[in-house]
């Protein structure tokens, strides 16, 4: 059922692919996630639109086998 | 069909309640973390809001979920506008920018 720290980063990158992320747990039990995510493709995208993109390299998993992602998205400086 | 009434039904629920909260359990008794947090930072804030409850009708949180592209629970909306998610909200309460967005879409906060 839950996806594991390696799985969710390949997902996003597939997604994302110039995205940096970093991923921790938020308890131990290889199903609630937070997840820092910096990409350019951000730029001018509103916080929502951002997640949405994210969400979207997930697919039909976010909210099914990925039960938590707490998530955090931002463009890289420049 | 189903699906039809509830997309119907909760945009009917999102032009009648100026801030909606579509949350697991109810504002009192909140049944997950991420949605307590959300009711936390509202209550915090002095907000009137309404909660809607996913947990007690099925077709109402998947419903939800395809009415703004977005897979989790809880999901805040103002003014008719979804603003976001736990993380997004707890975001915006921690710089201040909900508070501002409330008061742009005339929406008293306390304080």
């Amino acid at each position: 059922m839950a996806l594991d720290e390696a799985t969710i980063e390949k997902l996003i990158k597939a997604g994302l692919p110039d995205a940096r992320i970093t991923i921790a747990a938020l308890a131990d039990d290889n199903d609630h996630w937070s997840a820092q995510v910096i990409s350019a493709a951000f730029k001018g995208k509103s916080r929502v639109q951002q997640h949405q993109m994210v969400y979207r390299a997930l697919g039909t998993r976010m909210g099914n086998e990925l039960h938590a992602l707490a998530l955090q998205t931002g463009v890289p400086e420049e | 069909m189903t699906t039809t009434t509830a997309a119907d039904r909760i945009k009917r629920e999102i032009s009648d309640n100026p801030v909606l909260l579509y949350m697991k359990g109810t504002p009192v008794f909140p049944q997950c973390g991420f949605s307590a947090r959300v009711v936390q930072i509202l209550t915090t804030l002095g907000v009137k809001f309404k909660g809607i409850d996913v947990l007690a009708d099925p077709d109402i949180r998947q419903g939800i979920k395809d009415f703004s592209n977005w897979p989790t629970i809880p999901q805040l909306y103002v003014k008719g506008e979804f603003v976001g998610g736990c993380d997004i909200v707890s975001e915006m309460f921690e710089s201040g920018e909900l508070k501002k967005v409330l008061a742009d879409k005339g929406v008293a906060t306390k304080g």
